[in-house]
């Protein structure tokens, strides 16, 4: 049991109180006069311009798991934890091909989930639903792996209670963290994030640059940081005689590396948060302003990778990797600021669990209780719904994480990245073309989302012999016998069986669903409240006719 | 990229949208060429050179996060000029 680092505790307090009451008060920033329906709740009235949803987007893609996770990586095995480099630099070129598209038709036909526009563009309840439930999934688990991240700074800080404390005053400071957010998310919607997340953002920036500078100081330098963390990656695990790790990606890593970067850049604008955050901005062009943007967040993510490095050469040890940088933090950073990096790894949870129980509570709303349940919810209801839905959501992932071990939920983050890249081509594949067939998109996400859980299944840990399942993302890939990204396997597959069965379903003339779309709802740009084509209707889409 | 741009550009610009057009093609090789450089481990999977203590496989990626932003800023701008010419040749 850990004395209470006071100080820190304190200045992590105050930061923690400061973004309370402004994610309270966030419900009448920017408040439109009827705030009763998803656009205003759900997407903060589809009004952020292009700084707000830099914030928002690099407040939600860039969690606090994230911030743990990846020097925790780095720290646990070397090289092959810096996979998160080149997945967030792919990210940017990719959804700028795409997200534009995305945004275009959903504000053309209001569309608040993925899954609203699959079901408007290919007419099938079905497959919107496969969309929908997958993201809810992928989500929960995302959510709770935000706690794991607040409970790590609680626990470094000392009062997260040891092992010996009764489960309540252990898990108390966690819950009424948990409280605290759910009632600003319920009350405030997605402009509570959107404001935090200023906070957040400038928090994590100012404590990266000076860890950055600071630590190696302290520690004599890179070349030092290097020169002892490379001596003791190289030494052998006794419990398989393989080494711990490299400092650079070793020949039989690089398909894993390479197909875990790409793999996990096609997934990221899958997830519902992502695009809850992405709609909720203003025009077109913030979307693409922002992929021009964003990549700043990329760099101070490479910069937070090195502090794994900086972990392992000054000897910090921890049992549980998660705590390897706020550990480091601690012993580093003098009192007062390390509650300060304590406090943006906490805001740094909150702003992503607030977005991701939005996201997730759209999804259910629009997708599963409106399109099977009350079909003809007026707008009233289904913010209604969709409130206490981010409440349940938030409430499922804190039982998640109290109920059941950390690994049952970063296995299950795990999980959700392979299945939610399942949605790639139906999402995707629809904002570029309606060849594909809806019931071959149906059977390819299937194949998609069974074999990326049965390969997952079959993945013992490789560091912890008792683990048997789901020990890791990467398998031999069949037919080249490389190791690679489960996700991006059972993409190919997806790809495939859609491809073939689609070509068969139009060889019989299978029934198509009806396109609510068109061709120039896809280019459109807002210019006016409504968003009409921003050309006129002669010259949208019709050839030859200037 | 194929070099079907010109015959489809000099057809098209009489009535009918190009798809592929030569500003087309420079955008498209600015967002694929991260794709590339990153998807080739090879090339940087080594330690040396050594910038300032960093081993080149870290430094090397993190140079990539502004040469990609500086790529896909290349290709935001030639789209928004694109769209802002067939803009105004739409209305006109």
């Amino acid at each position: 049991m850990k004395d209470v680092n006071g100080v820190a505790l304190g200045v992590f307090l105050f930061f923690f109180v400061a973004v309370t009451v402004m994610g309270f008060l966030a419900a009448r920033w920017r408040a439109a006069e009827n705030a009763n329906n998803l656009d205003e709740w759900g997407l903060g009235g589809r009004s952020f311009g292009t700084w707000i949803t830099w914030f928002l987007l690099g407040g939600d893609l860039y969690t606090a798991y994230t911030f743990v996770a990846v020097p925790a990586a780095i720290y646990a095995a070397g090289a092959s934890g810096f996979f998160a480099v080149p997945y967030t630099i792919l990210v940017y070129p990719l959804i700028f091909t795409f997200l534009p598209r995305l945004w275009s038709v959903s504000h053309k036909h209001g569309y608040v989930t993925t899954s609203d526009f699959v079901r408007g563009r290919f007419g099938s309840k079905g497959l919107s639903l496969a969309v929908a439930v997958t993201g809810i999934l992928a989500t929960m688990p995302y959510i709770a792996l935000q706690l794991v991240g607040i409970q790590a700074v609680l626990d470094v800080m000392g009062v997260g209670g040891g092992e010996n404390t009764n489960w309540f005053i252990k898990d108390l400071p966690l819950l009424i963290a948990f409280g605290v957010l759910a009632a600003y998310t319920y009350s405030s919607g997605l402009r509570a994030p959107a404001l935090i997340a200023f906070v957040k953002d400038t928090l994590i920036y100012i404590v990266i640059v000076v860890a950055i500078i600071y630590i190696p100081i302290k520690l004599g330098g890179f070349d030092d940081i290097f020169a002892k963390a490379g001596a003791a990656l190289s030494q052998e695990n006794p419990t398989t005689g393989q080494p711990r790790g490299a400092l650079a990606s070793g020949e039989k890593q690089q398909w894993a590396y390479a197909t875990l970067a790409l793999g996990s850049a096609l997934a990221l604008f899958m997830y519902p948060h992502s695009i809850t955050a992405t709609l909720s901005s203003r025009s077109r062009e913030v979307i693409r302003r922002n992929t021009t943007i964003l990549p700043l967040y990329s760099l101070m993510l490479g910069l937070l990778a090195l502090l794994g490095f900086m972990a392992i050469a000054a000897g910090v040890k921890v049992d549980n990797g998660q705590l390897a940088i706020p550990q480091l933090f601690e012993d580093m950073f003098p009192d007062w600021f390390t509650g300060v990096a304590f406090a943006a790894i906490g805001i740094g949870a909150l702003v992503p669990a607030a977005i991701m129980s939005i996201a997730a509570a759209n999804l259910f709303t629009r997708n599963i209780y409106k399109d099977f349940i009350k079909p003809d919810a007026t707008p009233e209801q289904e913010t209604k719904v969709s409130k206490l839905v981010s409440l349940m959501v938030k409430v499922g992932a804190l039982v998640f994480v109290l109920g059941m071990d950390k690994t049952v939920a970063i296995n299950f983050q795990l999980l959700g990245g392979i299945w939610i890249l399942q949605t790639f081509p139906a999402l995707v594949g629809g904002l570029f073309t309606r060849w594909f067939h809806r019931w071959a998109l149906l059977a390819g996400w299937a194949v998609g989302m069974v074999y990326g859980t049965l390969a997952a299944y079959g993945v013992p840990s490789p560091v912890n012999p008792d683990q048997k399942h789901f020990g890791g993302s990467s398998k031999e890939i069949p037919g080249i016998g490389e190791i690679g990204y489960i996700g991006l396997t059972a993409f190919v597959l997806n790809v495939v069986v859609t491809v073939v069965l689609t070509l068969v379903l139009r060889a019989v003339k299978a029934p198509d669903g009806v396109d609510e779309t068109s061709p120039s709802d896809y280019t459109a740009d807002a210019g006016d409240p409504g968003v009409e084509a921003e050309l006129p209707p002669a010259t949208a889409g019709a050839p030859g006719a200037h | 990229m194929s070099d079907t741009s010109d015959p489809t550009g000099s057809a098209g610009a009489s009535g009918r949208r190009p798809v592929v057009t030569p500003t087309r093609v420079v955008v498209a090789f600015c967002l694929i060429v991260p794709f590339a450089a990153m998807l080739w481990v090879g090339s940087y999977a080594k330690v040396e050179p050594a910038f300032i203590g960093i081993p080149f496989f870290y430094w090397y990626q993190m140079l990539w996060v502004p040469v990609s932003a500086v790529l896909t800023s290349v290709a935001y701008v030639l789209v928004r000029r694109e769209r802002r010419a067939r803009k105004e040749g739409g209305s006109a």
